[in-house]
């Protein structure tokens, strides 16, 4: 199913429904364990007072996208809206921790790590691709808007099909294809600081998604390799570890028709990718190369 | 029902690697992970990888180093065997295109760390972890091993015997989160668990969210003993809101830690008077506590770890990771301000009981990785030693279960001759599982072997298929309740009694206290309930698993640190303030005894290949 829920009926007739329904929830609804929360929270809040970022005792509004194929009353898309009180540092994934934990335990997204290393929570935030985790709320104007990464199956609230990246991703080969081996088990292949550092930006992935959901000809094109696919080609053909013969192959693999040309740099992949990885300029670069191969051909 | 050779629970650096070397010795091995495999917490390791590569440096340093780290509560064979293989294991991921960071030479680097007698820390920039994960992901997918990832494990398949050195493994019931289905996998061979730390036991803590143990917590309920769980690191440098890991790498280059009132307190109160800032994570943790419990701590919780004066072309060079975890996770700039931190829960040295090769006490069952404890870190594990952990005794559990031959192993397992009963532990609430009514199956699972009287059950297919029976019935009654406790209060209420009472400080009282509470919880997960009525993608359902898991992990981890009445590595006792050689070079063992928890105890090995460990005083 598509992420596009028009905006004027979520406003208009669901939404206030579900305002009634979770403004309840929070008033009165509130457990032993909550009540305890709210106190230690209440502490805590004060005893970080002096910060400029906190506002003590203020909410904000966080609109989430719900959606479940089987459960009646969610088949039809909707927003939710909870109440979750500003704290210094609350990042997006820490406000929907929150409304999970505390008012609906139904609330389904995917989070691990906390730390932008995992890749478990790129969503679409107020209208942009971001990682829940490293997306302070401060940051943000209000409502905070979430909803899952545009241009990917729902299965459900925030939860999308990853599996078209997957394979993507596994389309280019992506494992080290070194032409012969060093000598001695305990020898390590050479590889130069300057190499190490053309590619490091490259090897930084978390195979979040984020780039593939912001890119319009991925949308348009299913079989379009897309930037994070691309991005690990190229994090192999410029390895000088992998060795001439073996980068000709890797370019020949972008170099077709879903492959390198398709992108027409419009750089929102680069935009959104959490870990700065200049994607459309890596694109460019193997697209440069392709051609300098094919000259050496003619 | 699925069918594999081998079957790998757990697709962090520890699961990769053990489905590769059985891959290469010929076993048809399947990866069955509750996350895909690049989203598991491996990734998330910073600093480095410990391996003697260089001239100058040889395994014998490494194990006497690793030794002196642990307290002298590290196993020697497993030490020894950890010295030995992390070289080859390391060049092995560069051979498998690892970007490690580089000398001029176009050599790997290696860096020092702290407790090394060596710079023999391997790394990759500050992203050693993620690097290693993918490397390692990359070579699966090279293989075409099979991952069912999103599959989430929630019980063995074990045979009934009524002794558990008798039980046999022979699968894994699994819960197919995408679709709610629950199957059945049989292994022919050999399961084995690597699925990670079980920081969530604590609200304050470096791991993920997913780090619930439960490989730990279902092994110990079909049998296996838990070893040494009461040895929990903490990390000095937590960013206070998330629990985010501020890396040992900025006291490294020179950051400076300060109190409330501005004093440079590691050396103003005497806590270490050479090292410093330096000094290990034990006593930088204890110190900053103590800071702060003498009011002299920021907002009566935290201290101020400072890299200002480095400069920010320094800092941008070799920091620059720290600068986005402070900014995006705790909303400061840290070239204009200090930093916040406080210690965190980041470790569990202890873990399934395994000898050298993986093995469990129970047939067909191994364990490797921080789910595991062999053990080589003993009461304090050294930075830079885990993930060598991962690759070598992952490769040798693979093997080992693809039916490899690694010789007889060193360390024993289960109730040897020479283990020792602990009778007299004054606990103030009976320990445990909460009886239950009798044929039923129980919804918290605790019914996991041989509780339904019937005959005993000892044939593979008719195990495995039983377990998934079992594991029917308890999800449907998890999810028909309408009403209950939730299991996040539950989670809560446990984390943060773990926190006030078993943290990096512990005394007799607060242990206790920590005993009752989790008994409380025990007896309120009677109650839980799983609201979201859905089959797909339930994580309602899934953290409901998981928080039982976690109070059983809670319940070894106080019980290991009562009966513990000494001062050893990062166990603090209020009332014991010395290591006691005479009473304690010993491992802490856990039983599950069919529900009744057993305390017994074994010795720990100092004899190596060819020289035996004398405990020393262990001042840096
Ligand atoms: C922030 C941080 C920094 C660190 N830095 C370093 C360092 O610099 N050097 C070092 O040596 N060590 C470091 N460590 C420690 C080291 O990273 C960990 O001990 C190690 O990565 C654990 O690996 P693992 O394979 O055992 O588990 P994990 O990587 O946690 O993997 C566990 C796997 O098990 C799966 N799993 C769990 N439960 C289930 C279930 N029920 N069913 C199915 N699958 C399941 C998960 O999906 C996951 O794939 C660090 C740790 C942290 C937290
Ligand atoms: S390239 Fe960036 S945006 Fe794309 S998957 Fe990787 S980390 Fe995410
Ligand atoms: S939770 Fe891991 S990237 Fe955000």
């Amino acid at each position: 199913m598509s992420t596009q829920v028009p905006e004027e009926k979520e406003q208009s007739e669901t939404e206030q429904e579900v305002n009634a329904e979770t403004e309840a929830e929070i008033s009165e609804g509130a457990s032993y364990g909550d009540q305890r929360r709210d106190q230690r929270d209440a502490q805590r809040r004060q005893s970080v007072s002096g910060a400029p970022a906190d506002i003590e005792g203020e909410s904000f509004r966080l609109k989430v996208f719900r959606y479940d194929p089987e459960v009646e009353g969610k088949m039809e898309p909707r927003f939710d809206d909870f109440a979750v009180p500003k704290q210094k540092g609350m990042t997006v994934l820490d406000a929907l921790i929150y409304a999970r934990d505390r008012y609906d335990t139904t609330l389904t997204f995917r989070h691990s790590c906390r730390q932008a290393v995992c890749g478990s929570d790129a969503l679409f935030i107020n209208g942009r691709q971001r990682l829940g985790c490293q997306t302070q709320i401060s940051d943000l104007e209000e409502p905070v808007r979430v909803e899952p990464l545009p241009h990917q199956d729902v299965v459900k609230d925030l939860v999308v099909d990853m599996e078209h990246f997957y394979d993507q991703m596994h389309a280019v080969e992506p494992f080290f294809q070194p032409e012969e081996d060093p000598d001695g088990d305990l020898e390590e292949y050479r590889q130069t600081r300057e190499n190490r550092e053309k590619i490091k930006m490259s090897t930084r992935c978390i195979w979040c998604g984020a780039c593939m959901s912001s890119c319009n000809i991925a949308a348009g094109d299913n079989q379009y390799l897309g930037p994070a696919a691309i991005n690990k080609a190229y994090r192999f053909a410029m390895d000088e570890r992998e060795g001439e013969n073996m980068k000709e192959h890797r370019l020949n693999v972008m170099d077709q028709e879903h492959g390198v040309w398709r992108c027409q740099t419009q750089f929102s992949c680069t935009n959104v990718c959490p870990k700065d990885i200049p994607l459309t300029e890596h694109i460019q670069e193997l697209k440069r190369e392709a051609v300098k191969q094919n000259l050496k051909f003619w | 029902m699925h069918e594999h050779d081998v079957l790998v629970i757990g697709g962090g650096g520890a699961g990769l690697r053990a489905a590769i070397a059985a891959h290469e010795e010929g076993a048809d091995v399947a990866i069955v992970t509750k996350l895909h495999p690049v989203r598991s917490h491996t990734g998330a390791a910073e600093g480095g990888i410990n391996a003697a590569i260089r001239e100058g440096d040889d395994w014998e340093l490494h194990a006497y180093d690793t030794m002196k780290g642990s307290d002298y509560l590290g196993d020697a064979p497993a030490i020894e065997t950890l010295a030995q293989d992390s070289p080859e294991e390391t060049v092995q991921l560069e051979h498998w295109g690892m970007p490690f960071s580089r000398e001029d030479d176009g050599r790997v680097s290696q860096r020092p760390f702290g407790g090394l007698s060596f710079p023999r820390t391997t790394y990759a920039g500050a992203e050693t972890g993620h690097h290693l994960l993918h490397v390692m992901y990359e070579q699966v997918v090279k293989r075409g091993i099979q991952v069912y990832d999103e599959w989430y494990v929630s019980n063995l398949a074990v045979t009934d015997h009524d002794d558990a050195e008798d039980r046999e493994c022979h699968g894994v019931v699994a819960y197919d989160i995408k679709t709610g289905a629950v199957e059945g996998f049989k292994a022919r061979n050999g399961v084995i668990l690597a699925t990670g730390g079980t920081g969530q036991v604590y609200d304050h803590t470096t791991n993920a969210v997913a780090n619930t143990g439960d490989g730990a917590a279902m092994a110990y309920r079909a049998g296996v003993p838990l070893e040494d769980m009461e040895f929990v690191q903490f990390h000095p440098t937590t960013l206070p809101s998330t629990g985010v890991l501020i890396s040992e790498g900025v006291r490294g280059e020179g950051g400076i830690l300060y109190n409330s009132e501005g004093e440079r307190f590691m050396f103003e109160y005497g806590y270490a008077n050479n090292a410093g800032e330096l000094a290990s994570r034990d006593v930088v943790s204890r110190a900053e506590l103590t800071e702060v419990n003498a009011g002299r701590g920021v907002e009566d919780e935290y201290v101020y770890l400072d890299m200002r004066h480095l400069g920010e072309e320094r800092i941008t060079d070799r920091l620059e990771n720290i600068l986005h975890l402070a900014r995006d996770f705790e909303g400061v700039d840290a070239l204009e301000e200090p930093m916040p931190v406080k210690p965190g829960q980041h470790y569990e040295m202890g873990g399934i009981e395994t000898d050298e090769n993986g093995e469990t006490l129970i047939d067909g069952l191994y364990a490797a990785g921080e789910c595991a404890c062999v053990s080589v870190h003993g009461s304090n594990r050294l930075g830079g030693n885990a993930l060598p952990e991962l690759i070598v005794f992952g490769a040798r559990a693979g093997r080992h279960a693809a039916g490899a031959d690694l010789g007889e192993a060193e360390i024993t397992k289960g109730k040897t001759a020479e283990i020792e009963e602990e009778d007299g532990l004054d606990t103030p609430v009976e320990p445990g599982a909460v009886p239950s009514g009798d044929d039923e199956a129980v919804a918290d699972g605790s019914d996991d072997v041989a509780a339904d009287g019937g005959a005993a059950v000892v044939d593979p297919d008719e195990t495995v298929r039983r377990a998934v029976e079992r594991e029917r019935t308890r999800i449907e009654e998890l999810m028909q309740k309408d009403e209950g406790i939730k299991h996040s209060d539950l989670r809560a209420d446990l984390q943060q009694s773990m926190t006030e009472n078993v943290n990096v400080f512990r005394n007799e009282d607060g242990l206790k206290q920590a005993l009752e509470d989790i008994r409380e919880v025990r007896e309120a997960y009677q109650d839980v309930y799983v609201n979201d009525p859905s089959r797909t993608f339930n994580t309602d359902l899934i953290h409901t698993i998981e928080t039982r898991n976690l109070i059983d992990l809670a319940e070894a981890i106080t019980l290991g640190a009562l009966a513990r009445d000494e001062f050893r590595g990062a166990h603090w006792r209020q009332e014991h303030q010395e290591r006691k050689d005479d009473e304690w070079l010993k491992h802490t063992m856990l039983s599950w005894n069919d529900g009744t928890p057993e305390l017994w105890y074994k010795p720990v090995i100092l004899e190596g290949e060819d020289k035996t460990y004398e405990p020393k005083e262990r001042s840096y």
